[in-house]
């Protein structure tokens, strides 16, 4: 019984068991934290997860506080949205071998290309401007992810070091841009922050009122398709495969590498840039210049694609996931009484540390592995790509 | 070899020539000789330049391209000095100046020789960030606790050494991917800190007045004019860093334990052939890159600012990594990195107070300094040969 229950486990666990099993053990060890502090961890998660909204979902929720749970479940949502792209910019390089820090930097290039396009060409009709900032964004990610690739597909610079690079390079650039006396500061005198979106830019309205859930979610969505059919369905994702997997190899069979990199980093850093422009198409309709160092979107897709196991449907899970935990614990969502925020926001990021911590192990599998090699039993293949492989 | 031997020659030797010729063309531009032509360092400038392309030419590629950024750089920087009056020059370049590069550079420096250490052993640090700020912390927490200075530095190495534990476990022995993990290193000290300064401070912040790491004071020295301004009176943390890199070249090239760490930095496989027990030496030097590290986050906290911030090191652990990388993966080499981009911070703050120019822009320069490297432009950078792969015994 115990020798069935332990092969299901490491032929099911890749898939399922191990984000699950995971996810869980990284908020149990969060609840241990709020509990050695002194709070009642049980309270603090219900609190969480009445602060993402998606008790709106449940059928049990009375009316009125769905009302406040709906306004809670639009943020969960507006977030979830750059989220699935940022984590995209990491899935699909990683499905090449590489791993891309980057996402950042490339979200941040997407978001100056909206505002320059989006904040100009007020004559324009909607379709149009739109379309025009919705590419300038991705052209500008695929422009520094690009970079990376070329680096790494030129010299073989590695593309963790480049991404990191890129990514610092990206931020101070864009506070230069947008500080006072700036190139492209907007029209306050005396206010660090950016020109204004016109409203031919602005992403349509499809949920709710006072910061409404915007169109982005759609193209978010999209981009889960185009990657799926792309990496599962093309000559291309065949090729980014294989290099993935072996690269000597791929080349040795006439599939040009150096191509598979500079493309999946570009197309990556797209996805990135089409973040960028989400939210600032979306919602945020301008950047205020000291909130470019403090966005981690990038960042926490990095957790997302980890967790996901860069398949489409896993990422855009996981992303609900770290959506949720952002605005759950966000000081404007969150009860003050039963957890303050301040302390939530840690705990997020600390649950976010724990997963990518676990996943990045594989901790599970490792140890069921350990438990039945101890009984006498071959070692199940351990599937993994090696994203430092050249 | 006798001493003549020694100077270089040839390409080089232009090379060599050509940088300091373009240096000289900027002292004179500058207090006290600043002098008042503009043509003296633009002549100077063009023959720095002109022995650049002599020495890129012969195959001195290297040296040439830096004589050639030397050279405009320097030229650049003189001309733009021309216009300004004597006070507005000498209030960018003084000793201040060059005592503020030492403190800009010392938090990196510990790290970098961290990264060193952790690097030359095989295991990517990506978590240098996340380990410095670990220090920020609990310094400042084992300061204010004790009451007492060193104990804080001591309480900051230990919480360094524990989370370069973490970083050691997963990396080496359950092989997980090093950059996945520091990826969660860094998001894990974030958190911890974050959630460990809320808890036990409170939206305060920690206590005003706390006890700060002293400055050595040098009687003899401090009088001297220009070197006194910036050796003079300088925090005992910057000497303790100046002893650190003298002691890790030393420990790394000349003594056997430094051959074993490059070893199983290199080729493990071999390294274990021989008997040298790989898993140990990379146990030991991650977690002596977390110490390092978590000193230099603790010079920020204890040593300098005397207050902890939420997320206070902001990438200085990322700036540390890129000195390692265009430092070639050397003690000396990633100094000097940390000196220039010190240098960078410092110029940056003046800049911005004398003449407008944006401290956002200069931030930048350690980082695109690094791509440039990365590329080769300056002499490729190339990692130690087993860096970032888990070994696998037997």
């Amino acid at each position: 019984m115990r020798d069935r229950a332990t092969a299901w486990l490491t032929a099911k666990s890749p898939a399922v068991l191990l984000p699950v099993g995971t996810t869980l053990l990284a908020f149990v060890i969060g609840g241990l934290v709020v509990a050695l502090t002194g709070h009642n961890p049980g309270s603090a998660y219900r609190a969480i997860f009445n602060g993402t909204g998606l008790n709106y979902l449940l059928p049990w929720t009375s009316s009125e506080d769905k009302d406040f749970a709906a306004l809670n479940l639009q943020q969960t949502l507006i977030i979830t949205t750059p989220l699935m792209l940022t984590a995209l910019a990491v899935a699909l390089p990683y499905r090449c071998g590489m791993f891309n820090i980057g996402g950042q930097g490339q979200y941040v290039a997407g978001i100056v290309a909206a505002i320059v396009v989006g904040s100009h060409g007020a004559g324009l009709s909607k379709p149009v401007h739109l379309t025009l900032a919705l590419a300038a964004a991705a052209l500008a990610g695929a422009a520094w992810g690009g970079i990376a690739g070329a680096m790494k597909a030129t010299v073989g610079a590695h593309e963790v070091i480049s991404t990191i690079m890129l990514n610092w390079i990206a931020i101070y650039g864009a506070q230069y841009l947008f500080e006072l006396n700036g190139p492209l500061q907007g029209p306050l005198p005396d206010v660090p922050q950016s020109d204004e979106i016109t409203s031919s830019a602005k992403l349509p309205a499809v949920w709710g009122v006072l910061q409404p859930l915007h169109a982005g979610i759609f193209l978010a969505l999209a981009a889960l398709v185009v990657y799926y059919v792309l990496i599962n369905r093309t000559v291309f994702g065949y090729e980014v495969r294989a290099v993935g997997y072996n690269a000597d190899a791929a080349g040795y069979g006439g599939i040009p590498v150096a191509r598979s990199y500079v493309a999946t980093l570009a197309i990556g850093g797209a996805f990135a840039g089409l973040a960028g422009a989400c939210d600032v198409l979306g919602w945020e309709f301008h950047i205020v210049t000291n909130d470019i160092a403090v966005s981690q979107i990038g960042f926490i897709g990095i957790a997302v694609a980890l967790l996901g196991r860069n398949s489409a449907i896993g990422i855009a899970l996981a992303a609900l996931l770290f959506g949720g935990l952002q605005v759950g614990t966000s000081a404007r969502a969150l009860d003050p009484t039963v957890f303050p925020p301040q302390l939530a926001g840690n705990l997020a990021v600390i649950i976010q540390g724990l997963i990518i911590l676990f996943i990045g192990a594989q901790l599970l599998l490792v140890y069921a592995w350990r438990a039945r090699r101890r009984r006498g039993a071959e070692p199940p293949p351990v599937p993994r790509v090696d994203p430092t492989a050249a | 070899m006798t001493a003549l031997d020694r100077i270089p020659r040839g390409a080089r030797g232009v090379a060599i020539l050509g940088i300091v010729v373009g240096l000289v063309g900027l002292e004179l531009a500058l207090p006290p000789l600043q002098v008042q032509a503009a043509a003296v360092p633009v002549v100077l400038g063009l023959a720095a330049a002109a022995c650049a392309i002599w020495a890129l030419t012969r195959e001195e590629r290297k040296l040439g391209i830096w004589a050639l950024l030397v050279a405009v750089v320097a030229t650049a920087f003189a001309i733009w000095v021309q216009g300004k009056s004597d006070t507005s020059t000498s209030l960018v370049v003084n000793s201040g100046l060059f005592a503020a590069t030492l403190v800009y550079a010392t938090p990196l420096a510990y790290g970098a020789l961290g990264g060193i250490f952790c690097e030359r052993a095989g295991v990517v640090n990506i978590g240098l960030e996340g380990m410095m700020l670990t220090g920020a912390f609990f310094g400042i927490w084992g300061t204010v606790w004790s009451g007492h200075w060193a104990i804080g530095l001591v309480v900051a190495m230990l919480a360094g050494a524990l989370v370069a534990l973490v970083h050691a476990v997963f990396s080496i022995h359950l092989r997980a991917d090093q950059i996945v993990t520091g990826t969660a290193i860094n998001f894990l000290a974030v958190g911890v800190t974050g959630y460990a300064f809320i808890d036990i401070y409170g939206s305060n912040g920690t206590p005003p007045s706390i006890d700060s790491v002293p400055s050595i004071t040098l009687p003899g020295i401090e009088s001297i004019p220009g070197i006194g301004g910036v050796f003079g009176s300088l925090n005992l943390m910057i000497w303790v860093v100046f002893v650190l890199l003298v002691v890790t070249h030393l420990l790394l090239f000349r003594t056997p334990i430094g051959l074993r760490i490059r070893s199983v930095g290199e080729h493990p496989r071999a390294a274990d052939t021989v008997g040298i027990p790989v898993y140990r030496i990379r146990y030991a030097c991650v977690m002596l890159s977390g110490v390092l590290a978590a000193l230099g986050g603790a010079y920020l906290s204890v040593g300098f600012v005397g207050s902890f911030g939420q997320n206070m090191t902001v990438g200085r652990g990322f700036i540390a990594l890129a000195a390692v990388i265009f430092g070639k993966w050397r003690p000396y080499g990633a100094f000097g990195a940390c000196l220039l981009f010190g240098f960078a911070s410092g110029l940056a703050d003046r800049l911005q107070s004398v003449a407008g120019v944006s401290p956002n822009l200069l931030a930048t320069l350690p980082y695109v300094l690094t791509l440039i490297a990365l590329v080769g432009l300056v002499g490729r950078s190339r990692p130690p040969a087993a860096d970032g792969q888990p070994y696998v015994k037997g």
